[in-house]
């Protein structure tokens, strides 16, 4: 019974609202942009929120990367030796910060050489990461062919490396890749494993793998090739002795992540003169994208917000002129026996239907914009199913609050006065 | 939604339809009290047919109002079949309104967004029925009153008579026992005015109360009975039950 009501009320409230159809419109704007824009807003942050997450993911929260970064004064003057610039982590820093800090779960060093490697008649320019196997827990990825480095092969200093596919694609085609052997300048290096690459090609998002790594036990990579680099640049030679390239440290909770990226930074502080390393945090950039994004959140909220009460405000002022417009009529339905709850549900359901009118609107407007941005800027947009339930939530409540106050006149009308009305 | 039916001793004769005992209605005019009744005792009979007559300012608009249970008395007791309607809510007029009475006004008073159909359910409509029920309802009284294909016109799309018809449609859909007219005839020319009256006084062959505010005397005519109202008293009684 109420729901047949219901039903009758709304399409009598769309008739209603069809009599006059740009007075309907031009009433519903406000709605229309504010709801919009609360679509839009969200998908935005949200969008923004998914690409920091995602890189969190990639990274990991729980970890701490030191990179080597050869300090800016290092580069004209001569540290130890002529054109020899010493610089970056230590052997002993990734020592010390495991011998430190409890909360440390692992560490993983990481030694990283360009070299071309070769099989056969085919050549590619590598990244060879001398690293421990830990590495493949810290940056799990799916193995496709044989399996990834032991510590067995630590102990035994064994000349073994695992490719990524696109390296194994590149450098073998179609060959069965495991056991073949690769060169790496003067060694011979023994392909055990094949790993899957996550490399990004979505700009920003950072990962610690990237599809030329070969990895090869650390303890190898430091006896074949040493510490020292040497590069020619613009006919110059220049060397560089640098131990570890990168560290990733690895705590046990997100909780312990700043103090001990604290304690890492004091630590390294004090061994190192120069700031030759350079500390990513994960977790921080996290913090960080959530913060802007509040910010963000807040600032457009507000202006939705203020749209919607001008929206809400300009639906109010429609619907008591038309409360006005129809004292006459409210009159005739109160004589024949409408109680005067039943003449609030009919203005009430009108406002409201008129407001969801625009909500929906607005949603199409929201949900068409973010798309066009992330069209033309490139920016990641999410719309979500709880931003569109909110806001067609929000437009009914617009409705429902500036709908009583006209609703309430249109009750108290007296139908004696209001049969009288021309 | 059913209206409580206290049984009301003072009202005995089952055939008395409303009773007024001793009815005033006061309004406050700034300072001063004008008293639009002043002391009305009066019984209806059921299947009445009353026209009420009096110059403007003799209290037959304040009479209206109160047999249409659009207002209460100031002081005195007004019945109105077996409910006395002083000491009803607002929500329990508009029932009584809604179950007891149909109204037929001088301008038709019709909602002109509706259709002929959507008019004559309105009634239905707050009574809650069915969408079926109240269509064929409609369309049976539409049938009545002569205006079987016009069901989907709007009421700027017919002549005064026609609007008039469907007034009365409306006025008939939840076959009320009693029927108030407020100058029925008013708008209409002397032949249409004319139709509508031979057309009331079918309903009252059929057995319909009709109470009816005229200052025609022709059209009062019409009617077994005629109450004159005079300075918020009633004046006289012509004609037989």
């Amino acid at each position: 019974m109420r729901g047949m009501r219901l039903g009758r009320n709304i399409q009598l409230g769309v008739k209603n609202l069809l009599l006059h159809k740009l007075r309907s419109m031009l009433t519903m704007l406000g709605v229309v942009f504010g709801v919009g824009s609360v679509v839009a807003m969200l998908a935005v942050g949200e969008g923004a929120s998914a690409e920091a997450l995602e890189q969190i993911r990639r990274l990991g929260s729980t970890n701490i990367i030191v990179s080597s970064v050869k300090p800016v004064e290092e580069q004209s003057s001569g540290a130890m030796q002529a054109n020899m610039s010493v610089y970056g982590l230590k052997y002993d820093d990734e020592t010390r910060v495991r011998a430190t800090f409890p909360n440390v779960e692992r560490t993983v060093p990481v030694k990283q050489i360009a070299k071309e490697g070769r099989l056969g008649s085919r050549s590619m320019e590598l990244r060879v990461k001398g690293t421990t196997p830990d590495w493949f827990e810290l940056v799990p990825r799916e193995m496709i062919a044989g399996r990834r480095l032991l510590d067995q092969d630590l102990n035994d200093k064994s000349n073994v490396l695992v490719l990524t596919e696109y390296g194994a694609r590149r450098l073998l085609a179609t060959r069965n890749t495991i056991g073949e052997s690769i060169r790496l300048g003067g060694d011979v290096f023994q392909v055990v494993g094949i790993v899957q690459s996550e490399e990004s090609d979505a700009g920003g998002v950072q990962t610690l793998d990237s599809a030329t790594d070969a990895y090869i036990p650390i303890n190898v990579a430091r006896d074949r090739f040493g510490d020292i680099t040497s590069q020619r640049t613009a006919g110059s030679r220049s060397r560089e002795l640098v131990e570890l390239h990168q560290m990733i440290v690895q705590v046990k909770s997100n909780e312990d992540v700043e103090a001990v990226a604290n304690g890492i930074e004091a630590m390294l502080q004090k061994f190192h003169k120069k700031v030759d390393y350079r500390m990513s945090v994960p977790l921080a950039l996290l913090r960080q994208a959530e913060a802007t994004k509040r910010t963000f959140n807040i600032v457009l909220g507000s202006i939705a917000g203020i749209s919607l009460l001008v929206g809400g405000i300009g639906i109010m002022n429609i619907m008591l002129a038309s409360v006005t417009e129809r004292t006459r009529e409210i009159g005739i339905r109160r004589a024949i026996g409408a109680r005067r709850n039943q003449i609030v549900g009919q203005f009430l359901i009108e406002t409201v239907v008129l407001s969801m009118m625009g909500g929906l609107m607005g949603v199409a407007i929201g949900v068409g914009t973010p798309w066009v941005i992330t069209k033309f800027s490139g920016m990641p947009t999410v719309v979500t199913l709880f931003s569109i339930t909110l806001s067609i939530g929000i437009s009914m409540a617009v409705g429902i609050i500036f709908g009583l106050y006209p609703a309430a006149r249109a009750a108290a009308v007296d139908p004696i006065i209001a049969l009288r009305h021309e | 939604m059913t209206i409580a039916h206290e049984p009301v001793k003072s009202v005995r004769r089952a055939d008395v339809v409303i009773r007024f005992d001793d009815v005033y209605k006061i309004y406050q005019m700034g300072e001063e009290k004008v008293a639009a009744l002043n002391g009305v005792t009066l019984d209806i009979e059921r299947g009445g047919f009353w026209a009420i007559m009096g110059p403007s300012g003799s209290g037959k608009s304040t009479m209206l109002n109160l047999l249409g249970c659009l207002d209460r008395p100031t002081a005195g007791r007004y019945h109105f079949d077996g409910h006395d309607v002083g000491s009803l809510s607002d929500d329990k007029l508009s029932d009584l309104r809604l179950r007891k009475l149909g109204f037929i006004f001088q301008s038709f008073n019709l909602i002109p967004q509706l259709t002929v159909r959507e008019n004559i359910e309105l009634p239905l409509f707050y009574l809650n029925w069915e969408p079926r029920d109240s269509a064929a309802r409609a369309e049976e009284l539409a049938e009545r009153v002569g205006l079987g294909n016009r069901l989907e016109h709007r009421p700027n799309q017919l002549s005064g008579g026609q609007q008039q018809r469907v007034a009365i449609a409306r006025a008939l859909a939840n076959d009320p026992p009693v029927l108030l007219a407020d100058e029925p005839t008013g708008n209409l020319d002397t032949a249409t005015g004319e139709q509508i009256m031979v057309m009331l006084g079918e309903l009252h062959e059929q057995g319909k109360t009709i109470l009816m505010v005229t200052h025609e005397p022709e059209i009062a005519a019409h009617a077994r009975r005629q109450l004159h109202m005079r300075d918020g008293k009633v004046d006289r009684l012509e004609g037989e039950a």
